[in-house]
């Protein structure tokens, strides 16, 4: 397999999978709050609440269409630049992406159209139902697209099948309830969730800096801050979830996200800041945190969390006992399959490092030829580059707990002091408008690049995985993602920034006389908000 | 899990094979209007009223219905990951044409309106012209080149390598083929006009489309007698193991002098290329005596009968290899396992039919033509 191809492939991948997880998180949290505001407009009936459906409705649809549009890119691509991967474990991950379309996007694609065309043309509870279907859709998406994703991660439930040369499903339950896929599931919505929130209390917050809209922008931020807050907590408490499915499944990712080269007696502790050195496999200027590693990673006082030391240790076993495996698969391929018991025992109890073996074939055409300096070589192969996922972790998880603070602080000033924020907070929150899609990408590179060397861990080194293509082939299509790309994020920033500055414009005379017509109600203090001092 | 032996594997492959060709023509009956329409757009609308009602007349179910090719992809990956890996991977290029004009559509429609300058809708109108006009043709393509055989082959780890280029799929057959599936979603986008559209978007489109039919007619035609004089078909050698393991290097293909032995062997297919003439024909009659109705249902069949007269021509066979004739994918050796075939019928069972009520709930509330006054009524938030 040639490496520039591969690294190429891996650079478009990446990109093209980084632009379209621009679009995703925003499309998963704003279906919600915007199906949210219309339900309090069907239970309140007051115009406000239609205007603001129909206000944040139209960002999120400049947004949604980028999100499908790229997402095409994303199912396009593994069999274009990934075509080894396609054969090699499509029987399995081809399912819950067909299952995607036939339960997810089907219901998301038909019905966002009826959101938007449809207002006069559904009663009040049919539109109402419409936008909620449309949220379930999107966030129905995300689950299936994530059970593909954790089985690349933990991949349970299938076992490779020497006749077919592929991995086969012998379990759909098991892949589908895959701990590490629910997991991330409820993660990456949360997350999703925690992007709209932050977005629509930075957009609110700028509309209140600017005087303008402002029944608009108060009920969107308390709307906002309480979506946000629920969210935010559950972001941090259900990646707490996935880094306990790790620990189970990938030993390797949680030891290079933690810096940990040696293993230590448990519970081990957390190394809060530090600067990891893959050569001298030590992490320098380290501060820990005593036991804190333990605790999160096994939930228990004495079980251990296995060091990068060991776990090379235990990959150059797998690599021999791939090995096995792998001459007793080339028995199968000399005979079409025709094998005597013993081969077949010997494989299927080999078969599972089958693909340890395959990291040899970066150094040899033949695995079983390989020296024993190849053998260590590729066992230390399945070490991730250290310090990228050791820095991207802790920046992400910084800023998930900084979007706490933010929700909470504003979840408290919106329901009980009445809305009066000071102007530097509301500077803040616009400032805080792209930090949610920071810690999401940073999620996305700290889930992937952390998998490496594997496409699906222990089963397909990526070096094996992609198509056989020429440079030119993919020179000219990274030129014109690139190009093409950035247009397109240009004219969409454009567009949002245009519609965030006109702002509302649909329904504004009636809304304007409902809100005068009702001022002395609305502006009634709340109940829980303290009383000015006489 | 042993629920899945309940269907024989032979029989889920058939089905599978069965529902490719629904989800392919799904797509063709549904967004292919669609892409019709885009094509059509610079000719039926002269200004940038007219141009907006024909984009709004799909505005509402474009999304909707490009699913069916999306779930037309997940489907070959799920249920046939060969072919996905193959065909993917081989016509890298043009898949991307056809990925860049998918990408473009979306966004023309959303965003076209969103700004007042003319060099801005001009601009988009275009773009709306290349994602419905190069998707068409590039179909059409690919269908010219699986018929005369994809220079593809597999190594012993059923690695696939292709050895064409991407001009090489541009040959004249194939271009033939090409100009089939334009003329065939021109005419269907112009059927469509013609039920949503009014005044003269409607008139400019029954005028193309009436052509268009025309031109399906002859291309269609003269397509089949090129297959038939001109291209060589495939067939399988020995004894045919219809449940074996899905590994093409198992089977061993031939070539045959035509695939027009198909028709001597199963005579019942022919009614499928007289269902696309007849179709054909009976569009072209609908468009010039402005049958808005039974028109959609003419320009229907003869989509259903084109597309589904190649698939029953090359049964088994779903991707023949020109360079290797043993690495040929057909219905017996390029499926997934038993158990994937039976989980995904499990799931499309389940849900094609929600899908098909909720789509056509869609429809029935959508009903109506889109008209001028619509558009200005509400120029601010439609497309």
């Amino acid at each position: 397999m040639d490496i520039d191809i591969v690294e190429l492939s891996r650079l478009q991948f990446a990109m093209t999978a980084l632009y379209h997880f621009l679009f995703v998180p925003l499309t998963l949290g704003l279906s919600v709050i915007v199906a949210i505001m219309e339900t309090v407009y069907v239970m309140t009936d007051r115009p406000i609440w239609r205007q603001m459906t129909k206000f944040w409705g139209t960002l999120f649809g400049i947004n949604f269409v980028l999100g499908v549009a790229t997402g095409i890119t994303m199912e396009f691509q593994f069999g274009m630049n990934w075509s080894y991967y396609s054969h090699y474990v499509g029987d399995i991950f081809g399912a819950p992406l067909a299952i995607e379309g036939l339960m997810a996007f089907f219901l998301e694609a038909t019905f966002v159209g009826l959101f938007f065309f449809g207002w006069d043309r559904l009663s009040k509870r049919a539109h109402l139902i419409v936008a909620w279907l449309v949220a379930i859709g999107s966030n129905f998406s995300a689950l299936w697209i994530l059970i593909a994703n954790g089985w690349m991660q933990n991949p349970v439930g299938a076992s490779f099948n020497p006749l077919t040369m592929r991995m086969e499903m012998s379990s759909f339950f098991d892949v589908m309830f895959n701990e590490v896929a629910q997991a991330k599931f409820v993660h990456t919505v949360s997350a999703g969730y925690v992007t709209a929130s932050v977005f629509v209390l930075g957009v609110s917050a700028w509309y209140l800096l600017k005087g303008r809209h402002i029944d608009l922008a108060r009920r969107s931020i308390a709307i906002a801050a309480s979506f946000g807050l629920a969210s935010a907590l559950s972001v941090v408490v259900l990646g707490d979830e996935s880094g306990y499915s790790v620990t189970l499944s990938q030993k390797m990712k949680l030891a290079a996200i933690e810096g940990m080269w040696e293993t230590q007696p448990a519970p081990a502790s957390f190394t809060l800041l530090g600067f990891p050195d893959q050569q001298a496999r030590e992490t320098h200027y380290a501060i820990h945190i005593p036991y804190a590693m333990g605790l999160i990673g096994t939930r228990s006082l004495t079980r251990e969390i296995p060091g990068i030391a060991d776990l090379v240790k235990q990959a150059e076993t797998r690599v021999r006992s791939g090995i096995v495996a792998y001459n007793a698969l080339m028995d199968y391929r000399a005979n079409k399959g025709k094998v005597s018991p013993e081969v077949a025992t010997t494989f299927e109890e080999h078969s599972k490092d089958l693909g340890f073996a395959l990291l040899l074939k970066r150094y040899v055409d033949d695995p079983r030829q390989a020296t024993d300096a190849q053998i260590a070589q590729a066992a230390n192969d399945t070490v991730p580059t250290v310090w990228p996922l050791f820095w991207a972790f802790r920046l992400m998880v910084a800023l998930g707990f900084s979007f706490i603070a933010l929700m909470v602080w504003f979840f408290w000033m919106s329901s009980f002091r009445n809305m009066r924020f000071p102007r530097v907070a509301l500077r803040l929150a616009v400032i805080l408008i792209p930090a949610p899609w920071i810690a999401a990408e940073l999620g996305w590179f700290v889930a992937e690049f952390g998998r490496q060397p594997w496409t699906v861990d222990g089963v397909l080194p990526t070096a094996l995985s992609a198509s056989t293509l020429s440079v030119t082939d993919l020179a000219i299509t990274l030129a014109g993602f690139v190009l093409f790309y950035s247009v397109l994020f240009v004219i969409e920033m454009g567009l949002m920034v245009k519609y965030i500055r006109k702002g509302p414009y649909i329904d504004v005379p009636e809304t304007d006389r409902w809100q005068s017509d009702h001022r002395d109600r609305l502006t009634a203090p709340s109940p829980f908000a303290q009383q000015p001092a006489e | 899990m042993i629920l899945f032996e309940l269907v024989p594997f032979e029989i889920l492959r058939v089905v599978w094979w069965v529902l490719l060709g629904v989800l392919l023509t799904g797509f063709a009956l549904t967004d292919g209007f669609d892409l019709g329409v885009g094509t059509l757009l610079p000719f039926v609308g002269r200004t940038d009223t007219e141009r907006r009602i024909a984009i709004n007349t799909i505005g509402p179910v474009w999304e909707g219905n490009q699913v069916w090719f999306i779930l037309g992809g997940g489907a070959i990956f799920a249920a046939w990951p060969p072919l996905y890996a193959v065909s993917f991977s081989g016509f890298y290029l043009a898949m991307f044409a056809v990925l860049a004009a998918l990408i473009l559509r979306p966004v023309g429609f959303k965003y076209r309106s969103k700004r007042e300058s003319a060099a801005w809708r001009n601009g988009w109108d275009w773009a709306l012209f290349v994602g419905g006009a190069v998707p068409a043709l590039i179909f059409g393509v690919a269908m010219g080149n699986v018929l005369q055989g994809v220079p593809f082959r597999f190594d012993d780890d059923l690695r696939v390598f292709y050895d064409g280029t991407f001009f090489g799929l541009l040959n004249p057959f194939a271009l033939l083929t090409g100009v089939v599936s334009v003329a065939m979603l021109v005419t269907h986008g112009a059927a469509w006009l013609q039920l949503k559209a009014e005044g003269p978007v409607r008139d400019r489109a029954r005028a193309i489309g009436s052509v268009a039919a025309l031109v399906t007619v002859v291309s269609y035609v003269l397509a089949g007698l090129w297959l038939a004089k001109g291209i060589g078909g495939y067939a399988l050698v020995g004894d045919v193991v219809s449940n074996g393991p899905s590994n093409p290097l198992f089977s061993e293909t031939t070539r045959s002098p035509s695939w027009f032995g198909a028709f001597a062997e199963r005579p019942w297919i022919a009614v499928s290329p007289v269902l696309g003439l007849l179709g054909s024909l009976l569009a072209f009659y609908g468009l010039r005596a402005g049958k808005d109705l039974m028109t959609m249902l003419y320009s229907k069949l003869a989509i259903i009968g084109i597309i589904s007269s190649v698939g029953l021509t090359m049964f088994p066979y779903i991707l023949p290899s020109s360079i290797d004739a043993r690495s040929s994918l057909t219905v017996w050796n390029a499926s997934s396992s038993h158990q994937t075939l039976f989980v995904m019928l499990v799931a499309a069972v389940i849900f094609v039919p929600i899908i098909l009520a909720y789509t056509a709930w869609v429809y029935h509330v959508l009903w109506g033509k889109v008209t001028e006054a619509e558009i200005n009524d509400n120029h601010e938030t439609v497309y």
